[in-house]
């Protein structure tokens, strides 16, 4: 790696012929690549090894309840926006031991803590709101009196190679909630991919020294002004391409007046209770911890799993659940991340990465359904059920 | 449960095809295990020396579709402690149940030379509707994980950990890509219950809902998807009168698009 110029600026250009020497650089280091794949119709979140094993060439298209899988006709390495997976899945796994007890001679027990060999993770392909919602999780799982030593152990493992959005979906709508589709903080790396005719680079800013360091040994060149230009634009584009739009005026407000509305009654007729939305948000948080034991009962053990505040049991306390009707599990979802979120944490619990529109069975719209709220506050007939899947119905 | 004297076991079958005690035989090297913590009183599938009851736990597989069973599983009943019903045929009447939605004398007319023979109930129906029942496991088969986690609950006096949510929830657990919103196949997914750990899905293939329904299953709102991806009515009704074609909601369901 060069030094960078006399003014500071952290920006440096990788041939894309010569991508994968970032990767071998991230493998001498130690690091394991989770990076963008292709899986069963879906670009995922998987162990690599080589830059052949990105997406190259492929896009996405989503709608509601849709994702299809497009070729582009180009060698593009981050030509998509965010599949089904998010990082969530290997900062916070799906299921995870926490510890384990077992009996000893005289009646009583012993715990035995976790000792898991952390994952030295180097994700690549961090898109702009996916940073946003990594430090959402940061926030509910690091901060204040009790932190998960679980998530911090492998978040501070993990390295973070950030990508700029050049080719948003159907589905996003970052820019309305203040998350992209711009990287602007919390990488490690940052790549802008300028893919122009014949010229195909990458562009990559620096943002820490654990950044820095993977740099050394790898063929980049500084970036001139021109590179970093076409970068902007390339980033610009994205933005003009978001067509989708949350309206976040006085959303918390908005919510908290309707927690007694019909629509979400309208909703539940709609809501399969599945929990694909929650599952698919990376900034969905919930769990359950079940105890386990081994026939004998010599052992126990203590694991965690994701929950949903889709499923009954979630909010079962002391004799009975509390959210039994699908209308006030849908109500709760929504309310937690736009509005209680605020009051919980200071900020949104949602970064517009559309994964909840998208992989909904059905196609629920986060976005159409606070419209439908704030239109049946205009005095108009709240069109509880969105147009297209009323044209279905008839 | 007391764990000074060895608990026993007896397995009981009504009618069924046996997969679900078979699940009992696959656990092969946990078997053992359990063989050790049980006495394994009764199991005709494994072994034709039985020990007379009462029995401390009893596995009924199959559902109640003669009048001999019927007076049979209120003795199985009488001899048990606790009672545990395995499988789709034992808690939704199974496959045969399809005849509750016919006339089954038609059936044994075309069936058998000489029907006079026959005695059958005109309607397959779960354990439950006969007998108190402690514990439901679902399946088509039963899990094997899961049959072995409920007796483990049972013997250390615990919540079996058994989720009724949807299967769903385990396709994104393991990080299985949906196959509904991705390849447009048809998935019941979303309204059963989980415990098969997403198999088909796992293999690229649309849920058939061998678990029966989950916690409030929204099928009106799935099936309304599935119209809008192509499926004929008639395909419906057939999605839904499976293994579990008599549980409520899925019975209601085909009904509906029955009109």
């Amino acid at each position: 790696m060069p030094q960078s110029g006399a003014e500071g600026k952290k920006r440096f250009v990788l041939l894309a012929s010569q991508f994968q020497q970032l990767f071998d650089a991230l493998k001498r280091l130690g690091y394991q690549i989770i990076a963008p794949t292709l899986l069963d119709g879906a670009i995922v979140y998987e162990r690599v090894e080589s830059v052949n094993e990105l997406p190259v060439g492929f896009s996405d298209e989503q709608r509601a309840g849709v994702y299809r899988l497009k070729r582009r006709g180009d060698r593009a390495f981050f030509g998509y926006a965010v599949g089904p997976r998010s990082w969530k899945h290997y900062l916070y796994p799906p299921r995870q031991r926490l510890w384990q007890a077992k009996r000893d001679g005289d009646g009583g027990f012993r715990v035995i803590p976790e000792q898991e060999q952390t994952p030295r993770y180097a994700f690549v392909g961090v898109r702009a709101c996916e940073l946003a919602a990594i430090a959402i999780q940061d926030k509910v799982f690091l901060n204040g009196q009790y932190r998960d030593e679980y998530y911090q152990r492998r978040r501070e493992s993990a390295l973070l190679i950030a990508v700029n959005c050049a080719y948003p979906a159907g589905n996003c709508f970052c820019s309305s909630v203040g998350t992209g589709p711009r990287v602007r903080e919390g990488f490690d790396l940052a790549i802008t991919e300028v893919l122009n005719g014949k010229s195909h680079l990458l562009v990559i800013e620096v943002g820490s020294e654990r950044g820095a360091a993977v740099l050394e040994g790898v063929d980049v060149q500084i970036a001139t002004e021109e590179q970093w230009q076409q970068a902007q634009q390339a980033v610009d584009s994205a933005t003009r391409r978001i067509l989708k739009r949350l309206d976040t005026t006085d959303l918390k407000e908005l919510l908290y007046r309707h927690l007694d509305s019909p629509h979400w009654e309208a909703v539940a007729k709609r809501c399969l209770t599945c929990s694909n939305c929650t599952m698919v948000c990376p900034t969905c948080f919930c769990h359950t911890v079940e105890d386990i034991t081994n026939l004998q009962g010599t052992v126990a053990e203590r694991w965690r799993r994701w929950d949903s505040c889709f499923h009954i049991d979630f909010s079962y306390i002391h004799g009975s659940p509390v959210r039994v009707s699908e209308a006030s599990r849908y109500r709760q979802w929504i309310t937690h991340k736009l509005a209680s979120w605020q009051d919980q944490f200071g900020m949104l619990g949602c970064v517009g990465c559309g994964r909840c529109i998208t992989w909904c069975p059905v196609g629920i719209d986060i976005t159409e359904e606070i419209r439908a709220l704030r239109r049946s506050e205009e005095g108009r007939v709240a069109p509880t059920v969105p147009k297209e899947e009323s044209d279905a119905n008839t | 449960m007391a764990r000074t004297t060895k608990p026993n076991l007896a397995v009981w079958k009504f009618a069924s095809c046996d997969g679900c005690q078979l699940s009992l035989l696959d656990c092969e090297e946990e078997l053992l295990e359990v063989a050790g913590a049980v006495e394994i009183a009764y199991f005709l599938e494994a072994s034709r020396a039985t020990v007379k009851g009462p029995y401390d736990i009893s596995l009924v597989e199959g559902s109640i579709t003669t009048p001999h069973d019927a007076e049979r599983i209120h003795q199985v009943r009488r001899a048990s402690r606790f009672l545990i019903t395995i499988g789709a045929c034992a808690t939704a009447g199974g496959i045969q149940a399809l005849r509750n939605f016919k006339d089954v004398r038609e059936f044994i007319s075309l069936v058998y030379a000489s029907p006079q023979y026959i005695q059958t109930l005109s309607k397959s129906t779960p354990i439950r509707d006969h007998v108190f029942v402690d514990y439901e496991l679902r399946g088509c088969p039963v899990n094997k994980h899961q049959l072995l986690e409920v007796i483990n609950a049972l013997l250390n006096e615990r919540k079996p950990n058994i989720a009724a949510h949807s299967v769903c929830s385990e396709c994104k657990r393991q990080g299985i890509v949906c196959v509904m919103v991705a390849q447009g196949t048809p998935c019941l997914g979303p309204v059963t219950h989980a415990g098969c750990g997403a198999i088909c899905p796992a293999y690229g293939r649309g849920c058939y809902g061998c678990f029966g329904p989950k916690e409030t299953p929204n099928t009106s709102s799935l099936s309304k998807r599935w119209k809008q991806m192509g499926v004929k009515e008639d395909d419906l009704i057939r999605a839904y009168r499976s293994f579990n074609a008599d549980s409520e909601p899925f019975r209601r369901e085909s009904e509906s698009h029955e009109r």
